[in-house]
């Protein structure tokens, strides 16, 4: 028996539907798509699936934040599953996934399909571009504390993080454009992906400041879409169509405190922790990293997690990032390789588990990582939600 | 200015929320070993006490971090206006989310030291703060 019961999984399929400002299906076929594709993928049919695994599972409230759960696709495919679990209360949108290794450890599942939907998109045609505060209604909860002083969106409070790590670090916006510009190349070279119209540093810099120090093009973009992947026990992998891309080790720790304003570290959020529990459950190094699909909800996380890895020094992201050479497709670190969340289109960390299997499988196309990549990191985050999973092709 | 969003009450933050009627900014602390609890619980996480309860503090604090928002979210939002994280003076780990009021956007700094200010509104008084003058 391992030791660490993510060693026993792989990820075996993957599936995207399209990605679009606007569907013309619903966003239970977008997810019925992703998820056909991905048992395809496989080498699997509906039968083969005994476990359905999302996060943060249905929320029915118009948002288009997560408009689908386990029990509409489990309907919907009328799947026979031993085990099944969406939930928002987990290491970030990975959450899914450690649930899965959990299943999968206790004996539980032995091919499990995992997904995220996003309709965001057809959402905000039809409400404020928020879906935080409601008019007239009171809000509980962690955001309570946020809600009476016109914190609308994410982006605010990210903003709060953000201006600290500027604050401190001494980053200069022309750096931290590297993030946006670099993605919007990437994404050029993407068929899925949402923006591909060339991007320069001056185009960056002329975007609007949302919030200081936040521009337009620091955020994701809400699309209608849905990703969805199969992790399957080891053994079970070995017998599959696809050389299985190993989960070698994950993060998944709540070694802080979790709140929007008590963080420990504002301008570091949950990562450092969390990545050293990735590092501490493996023998690869950053320095055997190929590739990295780092969260970008907005490009802060990325240049966050690119120092809480150890790719580079705390604070020194900036020289790192700095003319964007190291982090493009033929850089010693290709990060978001897709156009991530940012051009590619906001699929929640779940676009970039995607993008990695894509990448580690050959398959990318015109943006094919050379030199045949076969670890990849990535990531989750967002305040005090933070995830990792270091992905591996044998 | 458009409304302002406001929480629901329970036992543990209505102090809180309530006591600038009075003037005061409320803060849960330990009876046992006088650590500041926030958000409110009603235990200590340093000595395990459970005799934890709302306590006026000074109002003072500094501007941990702040951002300037240029985004209009919904319509009549005055812009900008400046969203900040507060460290209270008697301890900098409670941090209290807070515009910055009195005050112009640009003029808002890290560190820069402020005190709470008051805003009825229907059964709540809202915590802001501006600038030290004196």
């Amino acid at each position: 028996m391992t030791l660490f019961a993510e060693k026993d999984t792989a990820i075996t399929g993957v599936g995207m539907s399209d990605v679009s400002r606007g569907a013309t299906q619903s966003a239970l076929a977008l997810t019925l798509d992703a998820a056909l594709e991905a048992i395809a993928d496989a080498g699997l049919t509906r039968a083969d699936i005994d476990g359905i695994a999302t996060w943060p599972g249905e929320k029915a409230d118009g948002s288009g934040f997560s408009p689908v759960g386990c029990a509409a696709l489990q309907d919907a495919l009328r799947l026979e599953v031993g085990w099944y679990g969406g939930g928002g209360e987990a290491p970030g949108q990975y959450g899914a996934v450690f649930n899965a290794i959990g299943a999968i450890a206790a004996g539980l599942c032995r091919n499990i399909l995992i997904f995220r939907t996003m309709y965001e998109a057809t959402a905000r045609k039809t409400a404020y571009a928020n879906s935080l505060l409601r008019e007239g209604q009171r809000q509980a909860g962690p955001f309570s504390w946020y809600a009476p002083y016109y914190t609308y969106a994410a982006a605010l409070q990210q903003a709060l993080f953000f201006n600290l790590y500027v604050h401190k670090s001494g980053i200069r916006p022309e750096q931290v454009g590297q993030i946006a510009v670099n993605q919007r190349r990437n994404a050029a070279l993407n068929p899925k992906a949402i923006y591909k119209t060339p991007m320069s540093i001056d185009d960056y810099l002329a975007s609007p400041i949302i919030a200081t120090p936040l521009r337009l093009y620091d955020c994701d973009v809400p699309i209608d879409g849905a990703a969805a992947i199969v992790v399957s026990r080891m053994d079970v992998a070995r017998t599959l169509r696809n050389p299985p891309i190993r989960i070698e080790a994950i993060g998944s720790s709540m070694r802080y405190r979790n709140s929007w304003t008590q963080l420990d570290a504002l301008d570091t959020q949950a990562q450092p922790k969390v990545a050293e529990m990735m590092w501490s459950r493996t023998d690869l190094k950053p320095a055997d990293v190929d590739i990295a699909q780092l969260y970008d909800g907005f490009s802060f996380h990325t240049i966050n997690w690119l120092e809480n890895f150890g790719f580079c020094e705390r604070y020194g992201a900036k020289d790192f990032i700095e003319g964007g050479k190291r982090i493009a497709l033929d850089g010693e670190l290709p990060v978001n390789t897709g156009g991530g969340a940012m051009s590619g289109g906001r699929l929640h960390a779940y676009g970039a588990v995607h993008e990695a299997c894509t990448q580690l499988w050959g398959r990318a196309g015109a943006r094919q990582v050379k030199g045949d990549p076969q670890v990849c990191a990535t990531s989750t985050s967002g305040g005090p939600l933070a995830g990792a999973m270091l992905l591996v092709r044998d | 200015m458009a409304a302002r969003t406001l929480p629901v009450i329970d036992r543990d933050n209505q102090a809180y929320w309530t006591w600038g009627g009075e003037g005061k900014l409320a803060i849960h602390r330990c009876a046992d070993c006088e650590y500041f609890v926030h958000p409110p619980v009603p235990f200590c996480p340093r000595c395990e006490s459970r005799d934890v309860a709302p306590q006026a503090v000074s109002g003072r604090g500094r501007v941990v971090t702040f951002t300037i928002n240029h985004k209009a979210w919904v319509p009549d939002l005055a812009d900008p206006y400046v969203l900040a994280l507060v460290a209270i003076e008697e301890q900098d780990d409670v941090r209290i989310p807070c515009n910055i009021v009195d005050c112009a956007p640009d003029a808002v700094d890290f560190n820069m030291e402020v005190e709470v200010v008051f805003e009825p509104v229907e059964d709540l008084w809202i915590p802001l703060f501006r600038p030290v003058t004196a």
